[in-house]
């Protein structure tokens, strides 16, 4: 039998956990509305079924309203009564009353007085407000269903009888709600943020979810086996036995030591013989931070900012930017958060900004070239980021440092918003400590030169995997040579934290690599100083950390050094392991 | 007339809940309540306007009110943006 070949889609890890199984594609077609001009006094009739479909809609919604009360509790349940108050918006029903005395009939109507309010709070506003036009999505649907008189017809996600892995364009935050654990292992959708209600509400059911995902809708049918990776935000179809097996392992280990793992939150990541590491986490909304200190990393060891700038008209004001790192600082205090400045470019683009179209975008206007180019836009940030110091132990970092140029003119940047920012009388710590991403094979050949001019250097994993072995992992074809325990990978890090050493500065990582157990043994060995991963994996790195011996550790460490392949390597770490640490692998 | 500047101070800014806080508090006085941001002005009592008004983080935002209550109706509007909505951690 021909199997399929494996197909991993990346999107935004919504919600946490691990989910194997069979697809329901869960298709609402969009709903047409239809349109026609009325006959003269038969506007009332149409102002009739509208009020009927309002009214049923009304119920419905607070049918819902109660469900969720009992099930999630009450401040999920007013997600629902601000839904009422949509549907029941006095000037918005003005308008479609205005449109159907005007000739047009109910659906119509409604639907164009509603949709035109999503359009706008789409094209305005920041994640977060982007997100509420999904509600006002589902208030407009709920009713036009009503008034078409159409059965939700696969759409009703209560009535799954066996457990299946949700697949959809978008689900709203009522598909949401009706999801129950047992049947719905998870979900995956083509649209959506971290933010959405349905990302929020996932969270709190605990269901693994990745939104985000572009087109799965159309890259997986009913039946399809896949593997809904929740933590790292990707989806496998029809993955191979290996990748199977792995994830089973992985599933388990989650189930069982999800619970267990939080007791270790207080301890520190310490190993048996003594050796201390820092395992910190990454984050990219500010919401996230309660999952930081939920998980009990120390600290933030990347925070992406982004976000901030993304997908929202016009660019953040200083002030804007300052009240949320503010927030971060204050409430990981007195914890670190290195904040590092914005990378746009790659794969993220402004939309407030002209991006240029690019060939090669990981290779091009990005991270601290852009900055560099912007000088306004990254002193803005720089002075926003300054003016929280005070509030906790803040920390900047430049991303996609490529030269020692680059370094120094950035540094003379922070130095100008510092003297501004004297001079108008904020106050800062002018000690705030700043630092790199290593993540281009420059800067780990000229991490010596690099190394006088910042307080730590931050090994971008990702980044430096891709650009060390020339392979976009995103790319299905080149996928299988992006491998992290590459000897030439191992070489370039080995060497950026024997500078650190050497220069007298500390050497983190941050990156998916740090999150994998056998990676994060050989980067203990290598004397790495901390390790940033996503929140719901510190537990358990820092539980592997608590039960081995760095002695060890660094002995494997030197010895794969000398190895020629990734898979030697692989071997000899997992040998290692499976000789001392048993426990540990599974 | 009586109208007082406001930052919005809460990390999700005027969101979905916090709209419908809004319009709901205005709805509780007799006077009339509007929201002015960059120069576009809504009805605080609709929560549809208020989203519209798509008011994130560090946006600044002005609270009029006329009427026999304005006072009180301004005093509570802007006492809700200050204690952020209310809104769980």
């Amino acid at each position: 039998m021909a199997d399929k070949p494996e197909v991993v889609i990346n999107g935004i890890a919504a919600s946490p956990g691990i989910a194997m199984g069979r697809v329901l594609v869960f298709t609402r077609r969009d709903i047409s509305v239809p349109f026609r001009h009325l006959d003269t006094g038969e506007a009332e009739v149409e102002k009739k079924r509208l009020e009927e479909a309002m009214a049923r809609a009304r119920e419905q919604l607070l049918e819902t309203r109660d469900k969720v009360a009992v099930d999630m509790g009450e401040s999920y349940a007013r997600i629902f009564d601000a839904h009422v108050m949509i549907l029941e918006d006095k000037g918005s029903l003005a308008q479609v009353l205005e449109k159907i005395e005007g000739g047009y009939n109910a659906e119509f109507a409604f639907n164009a007085v509603f949709s035109k309010h999503e359009r706008l709070l789409w094209e305005k506003g920041d994640t977060y407000i982007k997100d509420r036009a999904g509600d006002i999505r589902d208030v407009r649907r709920r009713v036009l269903s009503n008034l078409l008189g159409a059965r939700p017809s696969r759409g009703d996600l209560s009535k799954i009888d066996e457990p299946v892995i949700v697949i959809a364009h978008d689900l709203s935050p009522a598909d949401t709600a009706q999801m129950r654990k047992e049947k719905v292992m998870g979900f995956a959708t083509d649209i959506g943020g971290r933010t959405s209600h349905t990302a929020i509400m996932a969270r709190s059911l605990e269901i693994p979810a990745v939104v985000g995902l572009n087109d799965v809708t159309t890259r997986t049918t009913d039946g399809d086996s896949v593997i809904l990776d929740g933590n790292r935000g990707r989806l496998i179809v029809s993955p191979t036995e290996e990748t199977r097996k792995k994830y089973a392992e992985e599933h388990e280990r989650y189930e069982s030591f999800t619970r267990g793992l939080l007791r270790y939150k207080d301890l520190p990541a310490t190993t048996i013989d003594g050796h201390n590491i820092t395992l910190s986490a990454n984050i990219e909304l500010h919401d996230e931070v309660e999952s930081v200190l939920e998980h009990g990393a120390q600290g933030i060891g990347l925070y992406r900012t982004e976000f901030i700038y993304i997908g929202r008209e016009g660019l953040p004001t200083e002030d804007e930017q300052f009240l949320i790192y503010k927030d971060v600082a204050s409430r990981l205090a007195p914890d670190p958060v290195i904040i590092r400045t914005m990378d746009l470019g790659g794969d993220k683009f402004i939309s407030s900004f002209e991006s240029p179209k690019e060939i090669n975008p990981y290779l091009g206007w990005r991270g601290i070239r852009f900055c560099l180019a912007r000088k306004d836009i990254f002193k803005t940030q720089l002075r926003a980021i300054l003016r929280a110091t005070p509030f906790g132990d803040v920390k900047v970092m430049y991303p996609m440092i490529s030269s020692l140029d680059e370094l120094v003119d950035a540094n003379t940047v922070l130095e100008e918003a510092k003297k501004e920012l004297e001079r108008e009388g904020h106050e800062f710590n002018n000690q705030c400590e700043v630092g790199i991403m290593v993540e281009t094979p420059a800067a780990v050949m000229i991490a010596r030169e690099l190394a006088p001019h910042v307080s730590f250097f931050s090994i971008g994993s990702n980044d430096l995997i891709q650009y060390a072995l020339a392979a976009d992992r995103g790319n299905e074809k080149v996928a299988y040579l992006y491998q992290p325990l590459h000897p030439a990978v191992l070489r370039f890090i080995d060497e950026t934290i024997k500078v650190g050493k050497e220069s007298g500065i500390w050497v983190g990582l941050c990156g998916e690599m740090s999150s994998d157990v056998v990676c994060a043994y050989v980067l203990l060995g290598l004397g790495i100083d901390e390790l940033s991963t996503s929140p719901y994996v510190v537990p358990e790195i820092k539980e592997k950390m608590r039960s081995i011996y760095f002695s060890e550790a660094e002995k494997i460490a030197r010895h794969v050094l000398t190895l020629r392949t990734a898979s030697e390597v692989e071997q000899a770490v997992l040998e290692k392991m499976e000789k001392d640490l048993p426990e540990l692998l599974l | 007339m009586i109208q007082q500047k406001v930052l919005v101070i809460n990390v999700k800014g005027l969101h979905l809940r916090a709209a419908a806080d809004v319009a709901n508090t205005a709805a509780t006085f007799e006077s009339d309540v509007w929201l002015c941001k960059d120069g576009v002005e809504v009805d605080a009592k609709s929560i549809m306007g208020i989203l519209n008004l798509a008011a994130s983080m560090g946006s600044e935002v002005i609270v009029r009110a006329e009427g026999a209550d304005e006072g009180e109706a301004v005093r509570a509007i802007v006492a809700l943006f200050n204690a952020k909505f209310n809104e769980e951690a």
